[in-house]
Order: C-alpha cells, then sequence, then structure tokens
C-alpha cells in the first residue's frame, strides 16, 4: 500500500469510505510528512495541527454516526494565505498583515469546511499574490536554507507562483489537495513547476469574498491537486452563487465529475496557436509541450492550427490594468484599522516620525509592504493619474475588448487551445527577482486567459533531465467561458493514458 | 494637466507620454499619490524599474482601438442593487478592537486631524 499521505482526494475518500482509514490517521500521517521535510520545502506559513486533528476527529464521528458529508469530508487540505480564515492568523505573505486574525470565513473556505474538510495550514504565496516564484514573501518558510519556498523537484529552483507553497504543498504530499488563486497565472504557472494539476475558472465560477484581493476583474480561486479528477471534485465544492460577491454567476454547476466517464476525445477539436511557441519560448519545454499535444491526437482529438495576434499584447494590457486595481485594492491598507501600524512600529525612530495622520498612512505602509507590491501600487496610481488615464488604462481596456473578441471567435472554430504554461523550466533562486520584468514575462502564456475571463488548466506534461533532476513541464488548456467540464474531461483522459501525474520527487 | 485633452485615438500624444521616463520628481510624485514614503535609495530604483516597464507596455500603441468599448469586466455584468437597509453584519465591537493598532470607547485613534 501507498503511503497514507500519497494519496489523492479519491483514493483517500474510498479508503475513509471503506472504513480502512480514519480521517485522523490520514491528518496524523500528513503532518507526520511536514514535520520530516517542510523544513526544507517550506510550503507552509501557518500550521493548525490541533486545530486539524479536531477537525478530522469530528469527521470521523460523523463518518461513524452514518452523517458524512460530502466526498471531501476528513480530507486535509491546504490554502493559500490569501483566504480569510476566522480565528486562524492571514497574512497575504505580507509584514502588513503579519499579525492579522480574520474576523470572518471566506466563502471558499467556508465551503470546504462545511463539505467536511480538514484544515491543514496555510501556505506561502507570493506577497499579495504579486510574483511568479514565490520570492516576494515576507516569509522565509524554508527554514533549512532561511529562504522561501523551494520546489520539490529541485531544491536549488522556485516552485512558481504566487500559490508557490500550496504547488509545493500538493507535489509533496504535505496536504492531499490545496487551493490557490490566479489572477495571471499564479495557479497555472506554479502547477506546472511543481507537477500538479491547477485550474483556473471562468471568472464568476468562484465567490471572492473573503479573498484578499490583489486585482478584482481578475482574481478567480481555484483547485491545486494530485489529478484532474481531485480537481473536479474541489470545483464541484467550491463554485457557485455567493451574494456577497455581486460578480460570482448565478450559471447553474453542473456536476463537474459527471462528463469525466465520457473518456474520449472523438470529434474534439483542439487549436494550437503559433502565438504561443514563439521567441522566448524554450525548446526544451517545447519538445515536451508538442509531445504532449500529440498524445491528445492519438487519443482521437482534431489538432488545429489557428491564430491568435492579439495574445502577444495581453501581457501589457495586464500590467496596466492590474497594477491599477492593486493601487485602489490596497488603499485599505491605511494602518488605523488593523493590520501593521507606525504607531506599533519596533523602530522607535519610525514612531516618533508619526506626527500627522498622513503619515501614518505613509510610514506604515512603507513599512508593511514589500518592494514588489510597492511598485505594483506605484505602477497603478501612475496609469491611473490625471493626465495619464486615457493614454494607458483606457486604452488597455479597448485592448482587452479585442483580446477577449479574438478568442471568442477561435472557439468558433476550436473546442480547447493546447499551449505552454511557462515558457521555461523552474528557474534558480534570485535568478529573476533583481529585474521585474523578466519576472513579469514568465507569465507571458497564462495572463492571456485572464482579461478574457476564460477557464483553463495546467496538467503534468513531462520532464525535462536536467542538473542531475527531473524538472517538470505543464501543458496548458484553455476553454471558452463555463467549459470546465470540457476542459476536465479533456485533462482527466490525458491522465488516464499518461503517468506524468503519478511521478512523485525525492525529497532529499 | 487635464484628462479630457488627451485623446487616445491620437497617436502621436500618447506616444510623447509613454516615451517619457519617469524622472525622480515623477517618482516622488507617484509615492505621494500612493501614499508610500520612499527612501532615495528606493526612489532610484523605482524611477529606472518602473520606466522599463512603461516602455514595455508602449507597445499597445500599435493597436489602433478607434471605436472599440473598453472592458472592465468579462460577464457583461451590470449594476447589482441591494436594499438600502441596515443589516446585521454579526461583527462585534469587541472583533475589530482586537486588529486594530488603537481603539478605544468603539472608536479607532488617530492623531490629531485639526490643530
Amino acid at each position: 500500500m501507498n503511503e497514507l499521505y500519497s494519496f489523492t482526494i479519491k483514493e483517500a475518500s474510498e479508503k475513509l469510505a471503506s472504513g480502512e482509514i480514519t480521517s485522523e490517521r490520514l491528518t496524523e500521517a500528513i503532518f507526520e510528512r511536514i514535520e520530516e521535510i517542510d523544513s526544507k520545502v517550506g510550503a507552509y506559513i501557518t500550521l493548525c495541527k490541533e486545530k486539524a486533528l479536531e477537525m478530522a476527529r469530528e469527521s470521523d464521528l460523523r463518518r461513524k454516526n452514518g452523517a458524512t458529508l460530502s466526498e471531501i469530508d476528513g480530507i486535509p487540505v491546504a490554502v493559500k494565505d490569501l483566504f480569510l480564515t476566522k480565528g486562524v492568523r492571514t497574512t497575504a505573505a505580507s509584514n502588513i498583515l503579519n499579525d492579522f486574525v480574520p474576523i470572518y470565513e471566506s466563502t471558499v473556505t467556508r465551503k470546504l469546511w462545511e463539505a467536511g474538510a480538514v484544515l491543514i495550514g496555510k501556505t506561502n504565496l507570493d506577497q499579495f499574490a504579486m510574483g511568479s516564484s514565490t520570492e516576494t514573501s515576507a516569509y522565509n518558510t524554508a527554514t533549512d536554507f532561511d529562504s522561501t519556498t523551494r520546489n520539490p523537484w529541485d531544491l536549488d529552483r522556485i516552485p512558481g507562483g504566487s500559490s508557490g507553497g500550496s504547488a509545493a504543498a500538493v507535489a509533496a504530499d504535505l496536504c492531499v489537495a490545496a487551493i490557490g488563486t490566479d489572477t495571471g497565472g499564479s495557479i497555472r504557472q506554479p502547477a506546472s513547476l511543481c507537477s500538479i494539476t491547477g485550474l483556473k475558472p471562468t471568472y464568476g465560477r468562484v465567490s471572492r469574498y473573503g479573498t484578499i484581493a490583489m486585482a478584482s476583474s481578475l482574481d478567480q480561486a481555484g483547485p491545486m491537486t494530485k489529478t484532474v479528477e481531485d480537481a473536479a471534485i474541489l470545483l464541484n465544492i467550491i463554485s457557485g452563487y455567493d451574494k456577497f460577491d455581486s460578480t460570482s454567476s448565478d450559471k447553474p454547476i453542473p456536476n463537474y465529475c459527471e462528463k469525466l466517464k465520457v473518456k474520449s476525445l472523438k470529434s474534439m477539436r483542439i487549436g494550437v496557436s503559433a502565438e504561443f511557441f514563439g521567441e522566448g519560448l524554450d525548446s526544451e519545454v517545447e519538445a515536451v509541450v508538442r509531445n504532449a499535444i500529440s498524445e491528445f491526437e492519438k487519443l482521437g482529438a482534431k489538432i488545429v492550427p489557428v491564430s491568435l495576434p492579439m495574445v502577444h499584447y495581453a501581457l501589457a494590457v495586464y500590467y496596466i490594468l492590474m497594477p491599477a486595481e492593486v493601487s485602489s485594492n490596497l488603499a485599505r491598507y491605511d494602518g488605523i484599522r488593523f493590520g501593521h501600524s507606525v504607531l506599533k512600529s519596533k523602530s522607535e525612530s519610525q514612531m516618533s516620525k508619526a506626527e500627522s495622520l498622513e503619515d501614518v498612512y505613509n510610514l506604515s505602509r512603507e513599512e508593511g509592504f514589500g518592494a514588489e507590491t510597492k511598485r505594483r501600487i506605484m505602477l497603478g496610481s501612475y496609469v491611473l493619474s490625471a493626465g495619464y488615464y486615457d493614454a494607458y488604462y483606457k486604452k488597455a481596456q479597448r485592448v482587452r475588448t479585442l483580446i477577449k473578441a479574438e478568442f471568442e471567435k477561435i472557439f468558433e472554430e476550436v473546442d480547447l487551445l493546447a499551449t505552454p504554461v511557462s515558457p521555461t523550466l523552474p528557474f534558480k533562486f534570485g535568478e529573476k527577482s533583481a529585474d521585474p520584468l523578466s519576472m513579469y514575462l514568465s507569465d507571458i502564456m497564462t495572463v492571456p486567459v485572464n482579461p478574457a475571463g476564460l477557464p483553463a488548466i495546467s496538467i503534468p506534461a513531462g520532464f525535462v533531465e536536467k542538473d542531475d533532476k527531473s524538472l517538470p513541464v505543464g501543458l496548458q488548456l484553455i476553454g471558452p467561458m463555463w467549459s470546465e467540464e470540457t476542459i476536465l474531461m479533456a485533462g482527466h483522459t490525458f491522465q488516464q493514458s499518461t503517468d506524468w501525474h503519478k511521478r512523485k520527487p525525492e525529497i532529499q | 494637466m487635464n484628462n479630457a485633452s488627451i485623446k487616445p485615438s491620437s497617436g502621436l500624444i500618447f506616444f510623447y507620454f509613454i516615451m517619457s521616463k519617469l524622472s525622480l520628481d515623477e517618482i516622488k510624485h507617484i509615492a505621494k499619490l500612493s501614499r508610500l514614503e520612499l527612501s532615495e535609495k528606493e526612489t532610484v530604483l523605482y524611477a529606472d524599474q518602473l520606466s522599463g516597464v512603461l516602455e514595455y507596455v508602449e507597445q499597445l500603441s500599435e493597436i489602433d482601438t478607434t471605436g472599440v468599448e473598453p472592458t472592465a469586466n468579462v460577464t457583461g455584468l451590470q449594476n447589482i442593487w441591494r436594499d438600502d437597509a441596515v443589516s446585521d453584519s454579526g461583527f462585534k465591537y469587541d472583533d475589530l478592537e482586537k486588529n486594530a493598532p488603537e481603539f478605544k470607547d468603539g472608536s479607532f485613534v488617530v492623531p490629531g486631524v485639526f490643530e
């Protein structure tokens, strides 16, 4: 039998149902694993062992009484530290929320607990979800190295970001499944770099209530799991309209697990666009992705060459709209109502500088925000400021319209698009952190779907051998709005005939 | 400078604005708008880094967007209204106090605003 901690949701729920294991035992096994290796991986900012074991025992009791709540009852999950969890410290990997303990629960996590899931802990991320490597976190969670989260496949490399802690936790079996958020690729890129499955749902499918906001017109929460099947199970739980998020959709939720049974790609048309295979794409990554696409062809899909010229401009649109929304959303951190305040600063000289109300704002934010957060707030303030608003912000919103229209037109010709996720293999620490633009370019394949609101998944597609290590490569499937069923079915079918997703890293 | 004087369709004006590299004074002005107190070192660093990003996004000027409507929301959502009625958030003063840096008699404490 496999180690307990390596189970998928599907496997664990079957064994819980048959009485072969208990949630308490499963949760203990996960914590034993965390105690053994998380000082190397550094997936978690906060662990909730006591609370988790209590939740697990409650789940076992429900099961004994025949009152099991759902397929994920008793399943240990990790939550990106961007979701408010009532009574459990929530930092957004920032200093400004270092001591913050929310007084209410996010809708996504509320739904998880109402379905019986067990909270293992809160995972590391790029600060306020701003970054592609988890290096902008204020927390050095990998205590053996005094660094941020490390990639379980090669501890010298970054796990991707911003949901890097969640991706590393799933890949290293430090949880059964996790939840992340995706504004420009923050679920899919770390999923690709850690060889797990990560789904960014259609904008509006999942409520954003209680998720610390980065860019509200782009943010979307989604599952990060060991298999596509598990992603479907979690999506069933977290989807749906929420009166506390008026941008959430009341469209009916299909049973995402039902269509997985189809397992046939006959009559499916998958578009491959040259624009995703151009300059900047590593040849080793390209070879793996092309190989995965030919696997889809073997499974019966028809591969159709398509052209998406506007995709080229998506990153520029993103780096105007996203910072604009960031500068507005992060205005709430004022050092007065919650979070770090200069009035409580450890530095007496800083504290003594705070004479006026404006000083409290300026100095609290200066101390509490990291460099990347400041950069994006400033960029946003600039593109929204008088005289520049039309030239930058309005212009980007107009190009956003063109990008969305181009995708809509392509999806009249094909059912899905297949593309790379990350243009490169997981990179080494510090390789891109000194040059913000080169870091931003690592999102070039994932960003285009966010301004268009589309759903997309990253699934493990293969490996490249480098420095005696196997480095993961993911494949992205993009669909039209509300096409999660099709994306999941295609991904699941791929995983029935490949075993990339079953490979495990050896953590040394 | 006033918003109305710039037309997005006017390529020349657009080109002028985005070609200009950010000066240190501009960075200080943006920092003020952003309510950030920057050190001199940060000011120099951000002038360089933000100019690099602005140079990159300049490529949007290649696209003719005449007559294209801006998109703010992808689902085509219209305004959603609720009744203008008081509802119970369930939060207590005690909850607010726990997270507030300074809290007294049901209020947040800040330095005086008036002389």
